[in-house]
């Protein structure tokens, strides 16, 4: 797994590459903690993603948990379906916003 | 940092690199700890425990660790194991200890043992698939997450006699094509039938087995089909703690947690409760020509009911009893329940062969139950119903005095057998009606009316079509020559024996399907209906379909519009219900007016007013409530009359006169066709003569008296 932070204006992107499981998770979390201290409007680009396990997906909502806590929102890009459909089946979905590419995810997080 | 705080987050001790240290006895089972696992288990008996830790799915382990004799604190050894990938892991244990049968020991240390405390297992995590059978560990012991956002949800706590139970299978529900889910017979895909379960207008579904089982267990061929028989039900536990990962969408993926988690809170979220059937009563390792999974070679003698010579007890009629009365056993329900109310929101739980619960260890019953004690004044468990199966398959029958410590409510199989030999025509029943119809008051006089779950048609049996349809049970693709699965069905088929072309028999099924779902909604207590029941559902007459995953339990949706007569009086009837409190009273009635209305709180009739004929050959009913005493005088209903005609033909019933100013609307006719069986609440028809009412054959109505 791979992560890249990017920054865009006050909107931290964090762009992640291969699979997160329980053995990429920790640093996953890492990223999304380093992003958090940067800005609390984040996207996260799981474009690069195809598997995400239940450790994958409790960063995500601890990082929402996270955000919203400062009043901050985060939106997810590029979501596979087959990710998608877990989400929605173990009720991780309700927590997100869910786009298909960066760009929809800068205009949404610039809207107030 | 808080990992840093404490010393014993480090290890002491290291074997070919995997480092570990004394752990923490309490509580049993595996726990993430920080920077590592606590694994926790007991054995009163054995001598030596060694832990087997395996890659999720490997054949072979990548680790045994013995736990050195300083670990052991009494019969529990404990142990932290540190830097394991939790969400990879899978363990279990090797006990040694003696084999002796006779003196009920069985300890094999070849073979490896699931956790009775682990919180998911392994090994079938898809229905059906294939597993691996020369795996030397197939029920695998798993960790899981426990930190589900559940936001602001909390159990219901709706008053139980507010309830209307819907008792469903998860994969029967939805697998059928004609459900259109995504994922079919799976929590999630009841998810997507809560619209429908609302439109229903029940508010509390009690899940079939969930705790994890295997559906191959006696897998045979089906003599008729050639396909596979399977343990469909699910009556058969491998582990108390963990949920049915082939229920699961996400159970592939070791997610059944959070899915099981995600349908009970989306549940509560639309006002419905979930019960689960628990099965304490035994295990699935079998009598002694069973397999070894797991309580077996911990603890035999502690886990299950032996005999002096040391063989296995057979209370539940499956092959062991399990041993509910020992002390270490029943903190294990207990901890299991607890499990299950604390962290999966669960609103309550139905105890399959629940009798069993209050034998001692040598199988007799028991005054004072200690289990059955512990459980009605558990703390955690204070808001959380508690419903027996008050008999088991050794005999023991209780309905009506099943030890309730003013707690718990019972499945009433006298009310189930009262109404359906009511309604076949059965002679002397009247009397018997009368009590049933107030709750049973015969059998809960000190209980009160809400100790009595009432049913018609549940799993076990004939479905409420097949009731009255099938005067036999036709069980022949069971596999057992038709001798598994109850005779006393108290069943009629009306004329043809199943399906038939002839449209005045199917006519009367529906009426009398429509007759019982009226008593059911009409009755104090709470009912309970078998789901698939509100829309015709058949079994093709088989009583017993515990081993079939194929249509016979499957729901066949089309049947919504096949019997839209049914399930549009199985809405309706429910809407009523729900509409008039004063069918759903917490307590018996008085059987006099005590709030000045001049009406008593309930009323006997027959075909005359305030003459009911309780006589043999009587098949004549009616009883008028008294809408000023419902709730006990705290809300104002309507008065409530309804009158039971179970005589072949129309007879006609003087109804009682209501106060000045008040006439009587008729809410239902079973007898009408459909469109004018039952009325909408508040545009019920007024009676054109109001001093008598012709009441078809076999048949029912419903008045409003406003």
């Amino acid at each position: 797994m791979k992560v890249t932070i990017k920054d865009f204006d006050d909107i931290a992107v964090v762009e992640v590459e291969g699979n997160i499981d329980s053995k990429t998770a920790p640093e996953f979390e890492r990223s999304t903690k380093l992003a958090t201290e940067k800005s609390n409007i984040i996207a996260i680009d799981l474009t690069g993603v195809e598997f995400m396990s239940s450790a994958g997906l409790r960063v995500l909502l601890m990082l929402y948990r996270n955000v919203k806590a400062k009043e901050g929102k985060v939106v997810l890009v590029g979501v596979s379906e087959e990710i998608q459909d877990v989400m929605s089946m173990t009720g991780f979905i309700n927590f997100f916003k869910i786009v298909e590419k960066q760009d929809e995810a800068l205009s949404f997080l610039k809207q107030d | 940092m808080a990992t840093d705080i404490r010393i014993d987050y480090y290890p002491t001790h290291e074997q070919e690199g995997i480092k570990f240290r004394r752990g923490h006895v309490l509580p049993f089972g595996a726990t993430m700890v920080p920077n590592g696992i606590n694994f926790s288990i007991y054995s009163s008996e054995a001598i030596d425990c060694t832990l087997v830790l395996f890659e999720r799915g490997e054949s072979a382990p990548f680790a045994e660790i013995r736990f050195p004799e300083e670990f052991r604190t009494g019969n529990v050894y404990s142990m932290i194991v540190f830097d394991l990938d939790y969400e990879r892991l899978e363990y279990g244990y090797r006990m040694d200890g003696p084999f002796n049968p006779e003196k009920g020991h069985r300890f094999d240390k070849s073979i490896i043992l699931s956790d009775p405390y682990a919180k998911a297992i392994g090994g079938r995590d898809t229905w059906l698939a294939k597993p691996n059978w020369d795996d030397i560990y197939p029920y695998r012991s798993r960790l899981v997450f426990e930190d589900f956002d559940w936001e602001n949800d909390h159990p219901l706590e709706t008053p139980i006699e507010d309830l209307v139970i819907y008792e469903m299978h998860v994969r029967g529900f939805t697998q059928h094509p004609s459900a259109e889910v995504k994922n079919p017979g799976t929590f999630a895909a009841i998810r997507s039938k809560i619209a429908y379960l609302k439109e229903l207008g029940i508010n509390c579904v009690e899940l079939m087995p969930i705790y994890e089982f295997d559906e191959w267990e006696n897998s045979k061929e089906n003599p008729v089909t050639g396909g596979l028989i399977v343990n469909f039900w699910g009556y058969s536990t491998v582990n108390f703690f963990s949920p049915k990962a082939g229920y699961a969408a996400t159970g592939k993926f070791g997610m059944q947690v959070d899915e099981l988690k995600t349908l009970i809170k989306e549940l509560h979220k639309n006002g419905i409760e979930v019960m689960l059937d628990v099965v304490f009563n035994h295990t699935a390792e079998g009598d002694h020509r069973g397999h070894t999974i797991s309580f077996r070679g911990i603890d035999n003698k502690t886990y299950y009911m032996l005999t002096p010579e040391g063989y296995y007890f057979n209370f539940s009629g499956t092959g062991n009893t399990l041993n509910c009365n020992n002390p270490v056993v029943r903190n294990m329900v207990l901890d299991c329940l607890r499990y299950w109310a604390a962290d999966y929101h669960i609103d309550g739980f139905r105890f399959d062969l629940a009798a069993i619960l209050g034998r001692d260890q040598n199988g007799a019953p028991l005054s004072n139950p200690p289990l059955l004690e512990s459980l009605a004044h558990d703390p955690i468990l204070a808001k959380c119903k508690l419903v027996a199966e008050a008999w088991d398959a050794g005999g023991l029958y209780q309905v009506g005095s099943f030890p309730a410590y003013g707690r718990w409510a019972e499945w009433n199989g006298k009310y189930r057998d009262g109404i359906r030999k009511f309604l076949k025509g059965d002679d002397g029943l009247v009397g018997k009606m009368a009590q049933l119809v107030q709750g049973s008051p015969d059998l809960y006089y000190y209980r009160g009316p809400t100790a009595s779950i009432n049913f018609i048609a549940c799993h076990d049996g004939f479905t409420l079509y097949d009731l009255f349809a099938y005067n036999e049970k036709h069980n022949i693709a069971n596999g057992e020559n038709n001798n598994d699965g109850g005779n006393d069905n108290d069943s009629w088929n009306h004329g043809v024996e199943g399906e038939t072309e002839d449209a005045g028999i199917n006519q009367l099924r529906h009426r009398q399907i429509k007759n019982a779902l009226s008593i059911l909604m009409v009755s104090q207590g709470v009912p309970m209906i078998l789901s698939g029941d509100e829309m015709g559902v058949t079994k093709y007459g088989n009583n017993n379909t515990y081993c079939h995953d194929n249509e016979l339990n499957w729901t066949d949706w089309g049947l919504l519009k096949k019997n839209a007569d049914i399930y549009n009086f199985a809405r309706h009837i429910l809407r009523f219900r729900r509409a008039h409190p004063v069918l759903r009273s917490a307590t018996h009635f008085q059987h006099r007016d005590y709030v000045g209305s001049g009406f008593p709180d309930i009323s006997f009739h027959g075909t005359q007013a305030w003459k009911p004929d309780y006589s043999d050959s009587s098949k004549c009913l009616a009883f008028m409530l008294d809408g000023a005493h419902a709730k006990n005088g705290t809300i104002q209903d309507d008065m409530i009359y309804v009158a039971m005609n179970t005589y072949w033909d129309a007879l006609y019933y003087e109804l009682p006169v209501l106060s000045a100013g008040r006439n009587w609307y008729l809410a239902v006719n079973t007898s009408m066709p459909s469109g004018e069986d039952i009325f909408e609440i508040g545009k019920e028809p007024i009676l054109s003569e109001q001093g008598r009412f012709l009441v078809g054959g076999r048949s029912t109505i419903i008045l409003v008296g406003k």
